[in-house]
């Protein structure tokens, strides 16, 4: 399986999530922004977590124009898997590839600790290693992390088994607890937990893996 | 010419930042603050010429999130 790791002046997860695809099996290569066009046979796009743009107008908003991201669009619509993570959800929802957007943290802190998080569907390659119900502990840390959807949108996504993940307990203020969106086909997830940053025994926990390895497993397959 | 985007939280969208700003001045004595929404002002120097659909197509595209945010346009 291929994967490749956007890379933005600003991203610090970059090279995490590197590790954390190449431990579960994945080829992996880093993809400057500034790049028009995305390694050839590329399966999951990487978007890090970090301060893209320094998170200039709003944390995001440039790098959802840069021109890497017009490919990521492009390889998403065309029925190809992407990984948005903290910073990467927020520039996955500033592109249109998923709904609603991250507002500042209710409570107005950045938050840097490790969550519970439920597992809400399986019917994805990103959570096929998991249980449907599964609670899992996962490291934030985000200002901006708090996920707004109107009422429609949180309808859609509800019907449609579209939430990924939801906090047990919500530390931002996201509405209907959620902390991770799928796309309609879902093949694309943003989340604001890192789950590279609980992929190796040094890091404290390690329930993140179960996703790369999942990933690495169906995408190949598919 | 210039133009300034003035970029807001929607109306139902809760906005912290307002909210903490709204408490600091009660706490300062000032009584009577009865909400405080935060935006941003985005000055823009255009060449002459530049018309209002393009500003908006800009707000559209990048300076606002329409998903939460509502701007207005003001050339002049």
């Amino acid at each position: 399986m291929k994967a490749a790791v956007v890379v933005f002046p600003g991203s610090n997860c970059d090279r995490d999530l590197a590790v954390a695809f190449e431990r579960a099996g994945a080829e992996v290569s880093m993809v400057w922004h500034k790049e028009t066009a995305l390694p050839e046979g590329v399966d999951i796009v990487g978007v890090p977590g970090g301060f893209s743009y320094g998170d200039y107008l709003r944390c995001g908003a440039i790098a959802a124009n840069s021109p890497i991201c017009r490919a990521v669009v492009k390889h998403a619509e065309a029925g190809g898997f992407a990984l948005g993570v903290c910073n990467g959800f927020q520039i996955l929802t500033e592109t249109g590839l998923l709904p609603g957007a991250l507002r500042r943290n209710a409570g107005l802190k950045y938050i840097c600790r490790t969550i519970g998080l439920k597992v809400e569907t399986t019917e994805t390659a990103f959570t096929a290693g998991y249980a449907k119900g599964d609670v899992i502990d996962i490291p934030i840390a985000h200002h901006d992390g708090n996920y707004f959807a109107d009422e429609d949108v949180l309808a859609r996504l509800k019907g449609e088994d579209r939430i990924a993940f939801t906090y047990t307990d919500n530390p931002n203020g996201s509405v209907a607890d959620i902390a991770g969106v799928l796309s309609a086909n879902k093949r694309v997830l943003g989340m604001m937990p890192h789950p590279e940053r609980a992929a190796d025994s040094g890091h404290g926990g390690t329930d993140g893996t179960a996703m790369f390895s999942a990933l690495v497993e169906q995408v190949v397959s598919a | 010419m210039k133009a300034r985007v003035y970029v807001m939280l929607k109306n139902g969208v809760l906005d912290p930042q307002g909210e903490a700003v709204r408490h600091a001045l009660g706490s300062l004595g000032f009584d009577g603050v009865e909400g405080v929404r935060q935006g941003k002002v985005i000055e823009l120097d255009l060449a002459e010429g530049t018309t209002e659909a393009t500003v908006t197509d800009m707000c559209e595209k990048l300076l606002a999130n329409t998903v939460i945010e509502s701007y207005r346009v003001e050339l002049n």
